[in-house]
């Protein structure tokens, strides 16, 4: 009578430590979440103040477009959203680039590790119980992304006109002025607009979502284009947040007093 | 020059074990590889270690070291300082058979899950045409040695034995996105990426990207395009209404047997 013998039960090897990483891997999620808890306590801060806003003709980002009847008059301001005025005008327009960080696929990386700790490092346990990720609700809503880059296209035009009318002088209203605001809000619209376009949904509708190229030559440029920036995703994710968050912090304090109007033309 | 370098090698079967400390001579230039089988050749005989290339081209000593998934033959001992204790373990996702060998099989069995290449039938044989620029993009997941550092080191099934069943890991994941981006390859997989392969657990925390010794940057063009191409036949209701519109068909591939 053949004797079957039973194979020993499927282990994994029992290593009780939560890693054995002996390098600083708790180094960079703290990094991050500090720089981010940092920028959003900030952003709150001055999205919630709604004074300081608008600094001759400058205007800070966060409050751009200024859609509310509430506005501070100027040329960025367009009285358009009677209801909701116990809100400030920042907080009426936050949802779309927040959205649009929030969903942003580098920034998931950034709060899973640093915040959600899902995981903190590589190779490095995390600490829940379950897990089912991004497949079910309320995750599985970060799908919304490729919508909020629209969202996001739409105030970065608005963000252009901003340092396009910073170039006018906020007392005479000629054109020719160029101060440091005009710089910041120029530089500004630059950084949101190659942040914007470096992105991975941006880089699906050029070109990521075909099978051939070769029949689409122009498409393919473009997504060979957005891909090299799409390299640098994360740089322009933090340099653009940062300096959307100093322009802001320029213009309030320039309209606070603290500083003149500095100006070079 | 060379120095004595202090290992902690776990040693065990089946689970069972414990790191055991050894003094192994180091020369220079030599790979961890290198000194484990030292190690196997004056104090340890019975040391069970899996190894091929020694070039990094056959995925098969994958291991962890100091705690990070790395191949063996690839990681030079000159990169750790000479009197570090180095600790080398199986890689923990997958069940150990001996030592540093661990039972590998859960890929294979994904691997047969993904319905194959499958062309427009009406292609003869010698009409097959293909431009270099629409193969490029699947040529880099080409490169994959299968060494499954990219499977071990995901948190999703190395924190979580229970998705195992549900997830097939950045390695079938980036073959399901080769599959679909091919010119010649017919077939829609994205309800199978989804439902049967698990893309949703993904939180794109990149690890497959940041241990593979081939430097395929799995997350960025395979996994988030392949998610983009999901979003867009499962959850875009602008390209759902338009498929309606233009009463777009998709050639979905068979769901795999076993998961509906």
């Amino acid at each position: 009578m053949t004797q079957v013998t039973q194979g020993p039960a499927k282990t994994r090897a029992q290593i009780q430590a939560k890693t054995l990483r002996t390098d600083p891997w708790y180094r960079s999620p703290r990094v991050t979440a500090t720089g981010l808890t940092i920028i959003v306590l900030y952003l709150l801060f001055a999205s919630f103040a709604n004074t300081d806003y608008i600094f001759g003709s400058y205007i800070s980002p966060l409050y751009s477009p200024c859609l509310a009847t509430t506005c501070t008059p100027s040329d960025s301001s367009f009285f358009l959203v009677p209801w909701l005025t116990w809100l400030t005008p920042a907080i009426i327009i936050i949802g779309g680039p927040l959205g649009f960080r929030f969903t942003c696929y580098y920034y998931r990386k950034a709060y899973y590790r640093s915040f959600w700790r899902s995981p903190a490092a590589c190779a490095v346990a995390e600490p829940h119980a379950r897990y089912r990720g991004e497949s079910r609700l309320p995750l599985i809503i970060q799908n919304v992304h490729r919508y909020f880059f629209w969202i996001a296209i739409a105030f970065n035009i608005f963000l252009t006109y901003d340092a396009v009318v910073a170039f006018k002088n906020p007392y005479t209203g000629a054109w020719g002025h160029f101060g440091v605001g005009t710089l910041m809000l120029v530089v500004n619209a630059i950084l949101l607009w190659i942040y914007s376009v470096s992105c991975h949904a941006c880089r699906h509708i050029t070109g990521g979502r075909l099978k051939h190229f070769s029949k689409h030559p122009v498409r393919y440029k473009a997504w060979t284009v957005i891909s090299r920036l799409n390299n640098y995703h994360m740089q322009f994710a933090w340099v653009s947040l940062t300096w959307v968050t100093l322009t802001d912090l320029y213009i309030r304090l320039a309209a606070a007093g603290v500083f003149g109007h500095g100006r070079w033309i | 020059m060379a120095y004595m370098a202090n290992l902690r090698v776990w040693r065990g079967d089946h689970g069972e074990g414990k790191l055991v400390d050894y003094s192994v001579e180091v020369n220079e230039g030599e790979v961890v590889l290198d000194i484990l089988h030292r190690l196997q050749a004056t104090q340890a005989n019975d040391l069970a270690l899996r190894w091929n290339c020694k070039a990094g081209k056959c995925g098969s000593c994958s291991m962890e070291i100091n705690g990070r998934p790395r191949l063996g033959c690839m990681t030079r001992m000159s990169i750790f300082d000479q009197d570090q204790v180095l600790t080398i373990t199986p890689m923990r996702t997958f069940p150990v058979i001996r030592d540093l060998v661990t039972d590998v099989s859960f890929n294979y069995e994904k691997a047969r899950q993904i319905p194959s290449f499958s062309p427009d039938p009406a292609t003869k044989p010698g009409e097959f045409r293909m431009q270099q620029v629409d193969v490029q993009r699947s040529q880099e997941f080409r490169k994959c040695i299968e060494c499954y550092l990219c499977q071990n080191v995901c948190h999703v099934i190395r924190d979580h034995e229970e998705n195992m069943p549900a997830y097939a890991g950045p390695r079938f994941l980036m073959r399901v996105a080769e599959l679909e981006m091919h010119p010649a390859d017919m077939a829609d997989r994205r309800n199978i990426a989804q439902d049967d392969f698990g893309l949703g657990y993904c939180n794109i925390t990149k690890c497959c990207t940041e241990v593979c010794p081939e430097g395929i940057h799995i997350t960025d063009n395979a996994l988030i395009p392949l998610k983009e191409r999901v979003v867009g036949r499962k959850y875009d209701p602008l390209v759902w209404l338009g498929g309606k519109i233009t009463r777009k068909q998709h050639r979905d591939t068979p769901r795999v047997p076993g998961k509906h």
